[in-house]
């Protein structure tokens, strides 16, 4: 039986997704600015608004703290409110009621409050938005406890991470690319728009993926970073480089063992990361491998990450900041894949 | 609305439990900590708000509530949590950081967590608004029953979160009562040195709710005030602000010198002791005798000293039990 061939972009497979458990549970609802008639900036709400009306799709006044706030108060009285952070930047007048309230009040309660959240918000740069508008801060999130941090590379994945984060009684901060959402005016990953079943499925968070195998080195990657992955594996192809590209999907959790595993078979480890260099996502991956053995290693781990600057306005300078396909190949490029013995040590 | 006798003694018998609690709670801190005070020592370690004084403010409005109303409270939570019916001794065990404590001692005297009477509290100024606009939100959607309480401290009133929280539940009608304890200090700044206004009464007219200053410190009055702000929200017409005049007779935390308190005013505020002078008004007005007064005096300690006694003899939780529940 042929497949049938639905390609969606993520910000309609989102919207999919959120769709289909408003109507199998009243106690989710939608909040945020512009999430209602205009269907979200970057249209991860288009629809809903029209069918489930202003009480379930709600326009909020430009107040971070109050809604991220209110956020937790319907959740832990039995709702499963999805909230729009607009863009990540915006976190700092809010990131009390995220990461004091949202992310701990489990903990706080001994398991006896449940914070049913889900945070989706836009992620990444590329387009001279400048230095507020274009940050990823995955790290930021990962790297405090209590929430779960997904981050999807394409549209079958982020309907079945968006499920798993509804259906989730954690929270669940769900962090997309703008350059994958399939807007065209944010010059969109064409690798993003893939086939999405019309079911409702869950993708299991904590569980990488192989967006492409291979042996000799392998690329550790999410979100648009997996797409430039994937450009720079085949280019290496021409010169005999077999590259394997790992999807990562979600940070917390984070799939240690599987990313071991990978580089224990290609002894090659370059992590790709549009978020800052220092003391975040690439950092983390390159350690969970080294400090579970550090001998399957052929040679010293490398990291493509945003250097640790403030994200420029100017094309040129942005551009030039930006992790690459070139970057990624040119990384690649530089191990001696004729060296059979670890190296390292 | 008047409180019945009933409600008056109510309201007396659970400000003698918190004045009771809050006196043992003063004494166990102290415990291991001397001759060189370390906060980290002794029987309750970490910071310890008091809250001797502020009782009416917990009284005068959790006597018009249930057990479904949602409250959430403060960093100084006890007495809101008395009054609300919070389990006192799993919020004693808490406190203490014990295995029985309403989180196995996760949580701490600033985080306590009872869903069984929808009780919770924030150690961060001003944070628990927003939470209390979403539980109502929450009920408003599910139409369920239910008023959300947020207590905050008159120095709360000047963060960000207490503007947005107004203004959304005052936008979306939600059944919100802001409550403030107006203690008159921040930590050691004084209010008028903070607020460009006098009361947060009139802050609240700003976004279009009712704002009531109640002066006194006097839980009839605040059993009055809180009544009608509690009835508007349960009939649907929306959130309003109390704006509670009280008195803070210890310090920020214990530990605190108080040395920035103007001469006098210690000594002032105990005069006006509002236990003092809400006993010495039902005996006037004959809502309780002398025998009676006793009588609920020693019922509330004893309340207290089995609290303490639970506490005391539960044990703590073994440490590996730390990495329990943050996925559940």
């Amino acid at each position: 039986m042929a497949v049938k061939e639905r390609k969606l972009t993520i910000a309609r497979a989102m919207a999919e997704g959120i769709a289909q458990e408003m109507r199998t549970d009243e106690s989710v609802f939608v909040m945020g600015e512009d999430v209602g008639p205009l269907g979200g900036v970057f249209g991860n709400t288009r629809g809903l608004y029209d069918e489930f009306g202003a009480e379930r799709v709600r326009d909020t006044p430009i107040s971070e703290t109050a809604f991220m706030g209110a956020a937790v108060g319907a959740a832990s009285d039995g709702m499963r409110p999805i909230v729009e952070l607009m863009f990540v930047d915006f976190f700092g007048v809010c990131f009390d009621a995220i990461y004091n309230n949202m992310a701990k009040n489990a903990y706080f309660s001994g398991g006896n409050v449940k914070v049913p959240v889900v945070l989706m918000t836009s992620t990444g740069g590329g387009y001279s938005d400048g230095g507020q508008h274009s940050q990823c801060v995955y790290g930021t999130f990962a790297h405090l406890p209590g929430m779960k941090v997904v981050v999807p590379s394409n549209a079958y994945d982020a309907k079945g991470m968006m499920i798993a984060a509804i259906r989730d009684d954690n929270p669940v901060i769900f962090m997309y690319h703008k350059s994958l959402q399939g807007m065209g005016w944010l010059g969109t990953e064409k690798g993003a728009t893939v086939h999405v079943p019309e079911e409702e499925y869950v993708v299991e968070f904590g569980k990488a993926s192989t967006a492409k195998e291979g042996s000799d080195v392998t690329i550790v990657s999410l979100g648009v970073g997996v797409h430039h992955a994937l450009k720079a594996a085949k280019t290496l192809e021409q010169d005999g480089i077999s590259a394997e590209v790992i999807d990562l999907r979600t940070l917390v959790p984070l799939d240690r063992d599987y990313i071991f595993a990978s580089v224990k078979k290609t002894g090659r480890l370059v992590v790709v990361d549009e978020d800052y260099h220092s003391y975040g996502v690439s950092g983390e991956v390159m350690a969970s491998v080294v400090e579970r053995d550090i001998s399957i290693l052929k040679a010293a781990p490398k990291r493509i990450a945003y250097p640790d600057i403030p994200i420029p306005f100017s094309p040129i300078m942005e551009q030039w900041a930006l992790p690459n396909v070139e970057k990624i190949v040119e990384a690649c490029l530089a191990f001696d894949y004729h060296q059979e013995q670890a190296a390292l040590i | 609305m008047k409180p019945s006798l009933e409600q008056k003694v109510w309201m007396y018998e659970h400000m003698l439990v918190s004045r009771y609690y809050e006196q043992a709670i003063e004494k166990i801190y102290l415990e291991g900590k001397s001759p060189v005070f370390n906060m980290a020592k002794g029987t309750i370690p970490g910071e310890m708000h008091l809250s001797n004084g502020q009782e009416p403010c917990a009284v005068g409005v959790c006597a018009h509530l249930h057990d479904y109303d949602i409250i959430t409270a403060t960093h100084r939570p006890h007495h809101q949590a008395i009054a609300k019916g919070v389990d006192l001794k799993r919020m004693t065990a808490e406190i203490f950081g014990k295995k029985s404590g309403l989180s196995g001692g996760r949580g701490g005297h600033m985080h306590l967590f009872d869903p069984a009477v929808n009780f919770s509290c924030s150690g961060i100024i001003g944070q628990g608004m927003g939470p209390a606009v979403g539980a109502a939100l929450s009920r408003k959607l599910q139409n369920k029953p239910g008023v959300a309480i947020s207590y905050i401290g008159d120095a709360a009133s000047n963060q960000g979160a207490f503007h947005e929280s107004l203004n959304l539940a005052a936008v979306w009608k939600l059944p919100v009562v802001f409550v403030v304890e107006d203690n008159a200090w921040g930590i050691s700044v004084a209010k008028e040195t903070s607020m460009s206004v006098t009361h947060n009464a009139v802050r609240a007219q700003s976004y279009g709710i009712p704002g009531v200053f109640v002066p006194g410190n006097d839980p009839v009055a605040i059993f009055e005030a809180a009544g009608e702000a509690i009835t508007r929200a349960r009939n649907g017409e929306g959130p309003s602000l109390l704006d509670l005049e009280t008195y803070r007779l210890a310090g920020h935390f214990m530990g605190d010198g108080e040395d920035y308190r103007p001469a006098g005013e210690k000594a002032a505020l105990a005069e006006k002791d509002p236990i003092l002078v809400f006993e010495q008004t039902l005996l006037n007005e004959k809502v309780i005798t002398p025998d009676e007064n006793e009588q609920m005096k020693k019922a509330a300690l004893s309340r207290v000293e089995e609290a303490v006694e639970f506490a005391r003899s539960s044990d703590y939780a073994p440490a590996e039990e730390a990495m329990d529940f943050v996925f559940v």
